[in-house]
């Protein structure tokens, strides 16, 4: 029967590693969630979660059973349906990120080169905002359909953060782009394992994109959304149980595909450093692929750590503070910035010359 | 039947019954989260033709950011359906015969469309090939060709920018 003439080893294999790579990123932010309160707990000076088993380890899978066997409320004056599909739209929106990361080079198996990356189109980046940008209705609808008054300002704060920072976020990515002429992320980490990778020529748009991508996570200083002084407990007030859980849990997600995409963007994304990678695969084939995920990882880790260390250091912003934020520093500064470098990109097409 | 028509039925039937349902949805809420539907089925049309950047684009602005405000809009005005107000008989009668002038100027263009298809007959648009709707290619289009009108839409917008601050400043 030649119904559907497709590739299916091609179907299996990114099956595989769609499977693969949102297990791995459940798992770590599982961990991650252990981690920030460890990290927490060190710079307050105190033992932090220790009792479920070795150093308290099984903490994270303590939580989740905790969070699985509560009771699930739905508010009566709630619109049922929408409230369901909050969390979850939250959480589809942080997953479908991992799909144009690139998680390291190439692998050789039976014959076949296998990408480790789901699919390296040429819009990769693009992608990435479109999703982010859906990331915001999971908090919208959630606010609004609790029927509450504060989950419905801690929404439209979250809603306005969100494009406010989405902005200075994409005009400091334009600087980036016109250094390496394409949008596809794959493309963009091969240049920067020959070169130099992309935050020595771009310190300025790295620091915009990391205070976006503080905002667009929704992390100290700018979890307004959340903040529990002024609005109760935010836009997920009203849920209990694993909804709640899959609410906290995109957050950390959502840090984790962040993390990935500023290094790849500006770290060298999978470049082990110092090391000429073509060499290496030379020598121990497979293996460097696996090494690549593994410095991916790390640089990830690092970034997360950075993430925790800042929310544990700054307080909160004002919410016209993030506004001033946003609007008079961040984007004018990420203007200047894309200037500049249009400027020095033409000068060099140019040999220097005026 | 291949997988191309199969998701051009599914994209097609998707956009129409959500389009459908954003007019007959009696919470303006829902109207709008119809809608968001709508530009995700015409974005995987727009993938179809090979148009990825388009179809990015239109998720990013549409999708992303418009209809973001008109939630914002919605939800501040807290409509509701017993708060919805009885609207005037002649405001409907106007209502249908705007409506019914769209409805004949768009069966025309499909009949016009029928006398033209004899010589279009058996041809199909490019499906999943063409560089028409990369990025590469529409941003030389824009910057060669195009170029005069593409920075005077921008101007537009700007004045539009500097309109709207003017309108928001508090003197």
């Amino acid at each position: 029967m030649t119904l559907l003439t497709l590739d299916w080893i091609l179907l299996i294999e990114k099956l595989a590693l769609i499977i693969v790579i949102i297990l791995a990123s459940l798992g770590i932010a599982l961990y991650t969630t252990f981690a920030e309160r460890k990290v927490a707990a060190i710079l307050q000076d105190r033992p932090g979660p220790n009792r479920a088993g070795p150093f308290g380890l099984l903490q994270p899978l303590a939580d989740g059973v905790k969070m699985f066997t509560k009771e699930d409320i739905i508010p009566s004056s709630a619109s049922k349906w929408l409230f369901i599909l909050g969390p979850g739209l939250a959480m589809t929106a942080a997953l479908m990120t991992c799909a144009v990361i690139p998680w390291g080079g190439t692998i050789e198996l039976f014959d076949r080169k296998i990408d480790l990356q789901i699919a390296d189109i040429n819009i990769g980046i693009l992608y990435i905002f479109a999703v982010v940008s859906l990331g915001v209705y999971g908090i919208m609808i959630g606010g609004w359909a609790s029927n509450n008054k504060f989950s419905l300002m801690a929404a439209l704060r979250g809603a306005s953060q969100a494009i406010s920072y989405e902005l200075a976020m994409g005009l400091s990515l334009i600087a980036v782009l016109m250094l390496t002429g394409t949008l596809s992320l794959g493309e963009i980490v091969k240049q920067q394992q020959t070169g130099w990778w992309n935050v020595v020529y771009q310190p300025l748009g790295f620091l915009i994109f990391f205070i976006c991508a503080l905002a667009e996570c929704n992390r100290t200083p700018f979890d307004l959304p959340e903040a529990e002084n002024e609005l109760n407990f935010g836009y997920h007030q009203e849920y209990s149980s694993m909804k709640l859980g899959f609410y906290l849990f995109a957050e950390y997600i959502n840090m984790i595909m962040s993390s990935a995409v500023m290094a790849s963007l500006y770290f060298g994304g999978y470049d082990i450093p110092f090391v000429d990678d073509a060499h290496l695969y030379a020598s121990i084939g497979n293996w460097t692929a696996l090494i690549q995920v593994g410095v991916l990882l790390t640089k990830i880790i690092i970034f997360i750590f950075v993430f925790m260390w800042i929310r544990w250091t700054i307080p909160r912003f004002r919410y016209d503070q993030l506004m001033d934020l946003g609007w008079k520093s961040m984007i004018p500064l990420a203007l200047f910035n894309m200037v500049v470098t249009g400027a020095v990109v033409l000068l060099k097409m140019n040999h220097w010359h005026f | 039947m291949n997988i191309t028509h199969i998701l051009f039925w599914f994209l097609s039937a998707l956009a129409l019954v959500s389009a459908m349902m954003v007019v007959v949805s009696k919470n303006p809420i829902h109207s709008i989260l119809w809608l968001i539907l709508v530009f995700f089925a015409i974005s995987g049309h727009y993938i179809l033709l090979n148009a990825q950047f388009l179809a990015i684009v239109n998720l990013i602005v549409y999708a992303g950011a418009i209809m973001v405000l008109f939630l914002f809009v919605v939800m501040l005005m807290n409509l509701n359906k017993e708060t919805e107000q009885q609207k005037n008989v002649w405001m409907k009668l106007t209502g249908v015969i705007a409506g019914g002038c769209f409805l004949v100027s768009t069966c025309n263009v499909i009949f016009n469309a029928q006398s033209v298809s004899r010589e279009l007959a058996g041809k199909t648009a490019l499906m999943k090939e063409g560089s028409i709707g990369l990025i590469g290619t529409l941003g030389k289009a824009l910057f060669s060709n195009y170029v005069i009108p593409f920075e005077i839409s921008s101007v537009l917008f700007l004045s539009a920018m500097v309109g709207a601050v003017v309108i928001g400043k508090k003197d």
